[in-house]
């Protein structure tokens, strides 16, 4: 088997079993699996609002995938992507309310390096203490959070929303932070759909982010540090460092979905906009192989399924939107399972055993 | 600070912690054997809609009546356990990675109730609603001497029983336990096995005694402060226990207050600080400024036997 082919390989049967687990399960309470997944996918294929809203959610799926992607090759896990996004969509937001009055040449800019500072520095905090004082990013990434979700909803709610409005969200931003959406430049494309630039600037990353990875210093450094802490210590790699940059660059990506948010779609921070971007962001880079290019794939695929569950949602008697969820973690499950199919499949056909856990 | 700790506050803390002290507890056997628990959540989840579905099911299929809440308690425990058989042979058979699977349960339990609610009771995400001699017993008291002694028991099986110091072992160095002839997996299926049990007993806790329905993804975190809880107890039974009760002091205070916590000095401190309380606290000890909380040494590593 070539590399590629064994790369595809194991995320299509991750994928497939994951649809006949969940085929089984519709079946259970009533309803027609194919139905269920005809409208589940082949919503996402009408020009064209299935494609232009399928791109729109795959947005902030890319961003998220690839944070966790860099964490992932430096051997950190960054549950708190959710957390940076938070905290970012509100710098953004409060960028682009803050100084309205700036021309657009300087406050787009400027709300971009917003959202990438404040995501770089919620992500760096957990890199400190795990550089620090050696405490595991896992749980300060979850407590973090927790944290960033209360921190922003309480400057919404004291200092920003505007007086008298029911629901919990800042004041609009300044037209001059607004960011094109891509029907201003497609042809039968409305603007209604808010797809915009944000999409391209996720495609502009994924390609950075390669670059950086394995075509720098610093990328090579993180990527040793991944793969053995010792050795590269031995190497005079400084792992401290890398833990903080590589969770820096992390919080930076996730980040950026607040570009998307606030300047591409709803012009103002909206409290608790995200559908877990951050936590699907684990599965698309799983899923995705911690490559960008898998990531792409994998965010497309969450992407198609999250638009298909209002499909399913509205079109079928007893399955709901809910599938959406219960497909993403069975496809996780069987992901970090790869073993167990390892295992299905040396069974099966004798001699072919895979080693488990290399 | 006077009108601070009335009687109701204590009942509604106590109320508040029940859940979290379950879970925590449940969180302690499988991290004390070495397997990291990120997924109490969708244990909750699992035990939490199980138990008022089945209250529910109970009650108008089989006529249980007042029985009902406790064949609901029983499913709730199992649906726990079903769960964490799946995390159990995913992290254990298969050395599958911790954190990620624990991912993966949590999301699926997210939306796992729906699916089944959305089935069954034909609604979004909830089941219906269930008659108030239907629940299970609310007096603070019972549930505080339930408490106590749950917490004594654990005490007594982790520090005083020959599987609590298999279970200690395992955690800390399953070499040395293996050569000792301690089997490092089945100590590890049932620290797992046994945190899903007590995290599901939590999530029917929360929905058929706290509330009296199961609502979508009804319980907001509260694996995450389990977990919080369990690690501000430096994986104590004993020091669990006060750490939930902290944090569920803070939750009782956020609710009663009703948006704004008065300082006696007359200044308001908005409810959100006091939500950030437990997170915030977790990191300060877990960075070693309180004193240290050292995790069990095996922690989150999958063991591979020497050939």
């Amino acid at each position: 088997m070539t590399k590629l082919a064994r790369e595809l390989l194991f995320p299509l049967i991750a994928v497939v079993a994951a649809f006949i687990v969940g085929g089984i399960l519709i079946l259970l309470v009533g309803d027609n699996p194919i139905v269920a997944y005809r409208l589940l996918l082949g919503s996402a294929l009408s020009w064209p609002d299935g494609i232009g809203y399928t791109l729109f959610h795959a947005t902030p799926l890319i961003f998220t995938g690839l944070a966790v992607l860099v964490g992932f090759r430096c051997g950190l896990f960054n549950i708190g992507a959710e957390g940076q996004l938070y905290i970012a969509a509100f710098a953004t937001a409060w960028v682009g309310i803050k100084f309205a009055n700036l021309t657009p040449w300087l406050l787009v800019p400027f709300c971009f390096v917003a959202a990438i500072m404040s995501g770089a520095f919620w992500g760096a905090i957990p890199g400190v203490l795990k550089a620090r004082f050696g405490s595991h990013e896992v749980i300060n990434t979850i407590m973090l959070n927790f944290i960033a979700v209360a921190l922003v909803s309480y400057f919404t709610q004291y200092h920003y929303k505007v007086p008298g409005d029911p629901i919990l969200q800042t004041a609009e931003i300044s037209p001059s932070a607004h960011i094109a959406r891509l029907g201003k430049f497609i042809p039968g494309f409305p603007e209604r759909i808010p797809l915009n630039l944000a999409f391209l600037l996720a495609l502009l990353c994924c390609l950075l982010v390669y670059l950086f990875l394995w075509r720098t210093k610093w990328g090579y450094e993180i990527r040793a540090t991944g793969s053995n802490p010792f050795a590269a210590q031995y190497g005079g790699i400084s792992i401290r460092k890398q833990i903080i940059l590589a969770m820096a660059v992390s919080g930076a990506l996730a980040g950026m979905v607040g570009i998307n948010e606030v300047l591409g779609y709803r012009y103002r921070y909206y409290d608790g906009f995200s559908d877990n971007y951050g936590y699907t962001g684990i599965a698309v880079a799983l899923l995705g192989r911690n490559h960008p290019v898998g990531v792409i794939l994998a965010a497309l695929l969450f992407a198609a399924l999250q638009h298909g569950g209002i499909y399913v949602d509205g079109f079928s008697e007893h399955v709901t939107k809910d599938i959406v969820q219960v497909l993403q973690g069975i496809i996780i499950l069987f992901v970090a399972a790869e073993a167990f199919f390892k295992w299905l499949v040396g069974r099966r056909i004798p001699g072919t055993a895979l080693k488990v856990n290399p | 600070m006077r009108d601070i700790f009335t009687l109701s506050l204590i009942a509604s803390t106590i109320r508040l912690a029940t859940p979290l002290v379950l879970a925590a507890l449940g969180g302690l056997f499988s991290e004390r054997s070495g397997v990291i628990n990120i997924a109490l959540e969708g244990k909750m989840l699992a035990g939490a809609f199980t138990a008022a579905a089945v209250t529910y099911a109970a009650d108008k299929s089989l006529g249980m009546g007042n029985a009902s809440p406790w064949f609901g308690l029983l499913a709730g425990m199992i649906a726990g356990l079903f769960i964490a058989a799946i995390y159990a042979v995913s992290c254990i058979k298969f050395k599958a990675d911790q954190v990620v699977s624990g991912a993966a349960i949590n999301i699926l339990m997210l939306g796992i109730p729906g699916f089944l609610s959305g089935a069954f009771f034909l609604s979004s995400g909830s089941t219906p609603q269930l008659p108030k001699d239907h629940l299970l017993p609310q007096s603070p008291v019972v549930i505080a001497l339930a408490i106590l002694a749950l917490v004594a028991a654990i005490w007594y099986v982790v520090y005083k029983t020959p599987f609590g110091l298999r279970l200690r072992s395992v955690g800390e160095n399953p070499e040395a336990a293996d050569a000792a002839g301690v089997s490092v997996s089945k100590i590890r299926y049932s620290g797992v096995l046994l945190a899903g049990i007590l995290a599901g007993l939590g999530g029917a806790y929360l929905s058929i005694g706290q509330s009296s329905l199961f609502t979508r993804n009804m319980t907001a975190g509260r694996g995450f402060i389990a977990l919080a809880a369990l690690i501000f107890g430096k994986w104590r039974p004993v020091q669990t226990l006060l750490a939930c009760l902290l944090f569920g002091f803070t939750e009782a205070v956020s609710i009663q207050m009703q948006g704004v916590f008065k300082l006696p000095s007359g200044e308001d401190i908005p409810v959100q600080f006091i939500q950030m309380v437990p997170y915030v606290l977790t990191i300060v000890v877990l960075a070693g400024f309180i004193g240290s909380s050292r995790p069990p040494r095996a922690l989150g590593i999958p063991y591979q036997k020497e050939k």
